[in-house]
């Protein structure tokens, strides 16, 4: 079972519907008993850096570290995969997982934001959540902050500067785009996770 | 490279998408779910679906077309059309809508835009502007319920306090262009997108491959609303992203 975690940070609708049609067994929750269980974790997120804070105050945060430790596959979308990261300086006070080294930031100035659109991605190879997807593959973004190239980091996007467009290290996954917004490469993406 | 995105709009009237041309391919060329899902797969970078009998009617979009639209999109998905609350914009996300577009509410209640941004982030919000040129100038005013009432507000000064309000993008519509099919209103166009951060989807006039060019180029907007279902055949839509691409305007192709 894929836990799909509900943080009241927007719209979980759109992950859902994907991981249905994949026909995944996905539920959404906002329960750490839940968390507890799951084989599978996502993360989602859009919105303010933030709301995760919600995460801690309801137990959520201590049982997604301890399912990671207990090797089970975590994906963070978006906020999610910021959230991964140590923190944001669009909330500094708020502290991230940490499971990724740096903070995330803003985009230079020189550019709009929010980074808006379909972007291409620069992959790198051996991910296993990118498994079948080319490199120079469109997907959807939309964020104003954004994650910096690190170690771990399998595919690189360039707006105004290079960021992490996606993350992964062991059981750990992370997308700043929006996989179930980007047609049927984000949906192989997804399918590549389910499968993991 | 950020691409230049061309949105599909559907002009939906009690749940069927009016203005239509008859696509062969389609069992029913009225039917907002099918012809979402044929821009998809025709290379469309989103769908917008106004219900355009919502504001004059005082009626909330139909919440069933959206669910049914949206369960098989897997593109970014947009609904406006009456949509007045926190309440009715709650219930077009709950259906699958991945932003909504406010217009006349807006402008009625300014403090709209940022409470839905707050519930569900900026990138949620889209605020639509119908914009009309005055007195031939290189001046703007807007108007709201479906282009029929002035508010003697000027359009960048509205746009700019959309965005301070936790606006994510601005729908552009020109009045004055808006089923000519003679070019988008590039001048308006510019206008807003040097004045603000957030993108701009320009509205309103598009027609051949050059006016999509103009409105990139000069207007430098970030997407353009393209109203193929009238102006393009599903095949005139990948044939636009090419003429684009090769044009030098990056776009998604292939998809």
């Amino acid at each position: 079972m894929i836990a799909v975690v509900d943080y009241r940070a927007g719209n979980l609708t759109s992950v859902k519907k994907a991981l249905d049609h994949l026909h995944a067994d996905a539920i959404v929750t906002e329960e750490p008993a839940v968390v507890a269980q799951a084989d599978k974790i996502i993360l989602p997120g859009v919105g303010h850096f933030s709301s995760t804070s919600i995460l801690e105050e309801t137990g959520l945060r201590a049982a997604i570290l301890h399912r990671i430790q207990e090797g089970v596959p975590f994906l963070g979308i978006c906020v999610g995969m910021q959230w991964m990261f140590e923190s944001s300086t669009e909330a500094p006070g708020i502290q991230g997982l940490g499971l990724f080294l740096g903070a995330c930031g803003s985009f230079a100035a020189s550019v709009k934001s929010p980074h808006v659109g379909w972007n291409s991605l620069a992959c790198q190879d051996g991910s296993r959540l990118l498994r079948g997807i080319p490199s120079d593959s469109f997907v959807y973004f939309t964020h104003s902050y954004s994650a910096p190239v690190v170690k771990a980091t399998v595919a690189r996007c360039e707006y105004g500067g290079e960021f992490s467009a996606a993350v992964e290290q062991d059981n750990l996954f992370g997308v700043q785009f929006h996989p179930e917004k980007s047609g049927p490469i984000g949906l192989k993406l997804l399918e590549n996770f389910c499968g993991l | 490279m950020l691409t230049k995105r061309i949105i599909a709009c559907l002009d939906v009237n009690a749940g069927r998408v009016v203005k239509g041309v008859q696509f062969q391919q389609l069992r029913d060329a009225g039917d907002p779910a099918e012809l979402a899902a044929a821009h998809s797969q025709a290379g469309a970078d989103e769908v917008v679906l106004l219900d355009i009998s919502a504001t004059h009617e005082k009626r909330t979009t139909l919440v069933d077309t959206v669910r049914r639209t949206a369960r098989q999109l897997f593109i970014p998905f947009t609904v406006g059309g009456g949509i007045g609350s926190l309440d009715d914009a709650t219930a077009v996300f709950d259906a699958g809508a991945d932003k909504i577009s406010i217009n006349s509410a807006a402008l009625a209640d300014p403090s709209l835009i940022t409470r839905i941004a707050d519930r569900y982030g900026s990138q949620a919000v889209m605020v639509a502007i119908d914009a009309k040129r005055m007195n031939g100038e290189a001046r703007f005013e807007a108007y709201v319920r479906g282009g029929r009432t002035p508010t003697g507000r000027d359009v960048v000064v509205w746009a700019r306090e959309a965005e301070e309000r936790g606006a994510g993008e601005i729908l552009l519509t020109s009045m004055d262009r808006d089923g000519t099919g003679a070019g988008f209103d590039c001048e308006l166009t510019r206008a807003c997108s040097e004045a603000l951060r957030i993108p701009v989807i320009a509205s309103g006039g598009g027609g051949d491959m050059q006016s999509f060019v103009e409105v990139f180029q000069q207007g430098e907007a970030d997407a353009a609303l393209a109203a193929s279902i009238f102006h393009f055949g599903l095949h005139r839509l990948s044939d636009l992203k090419q003429d684009l691409q090769s044009a030098g305007i990056p776009v998604r192709w292939p998809c």
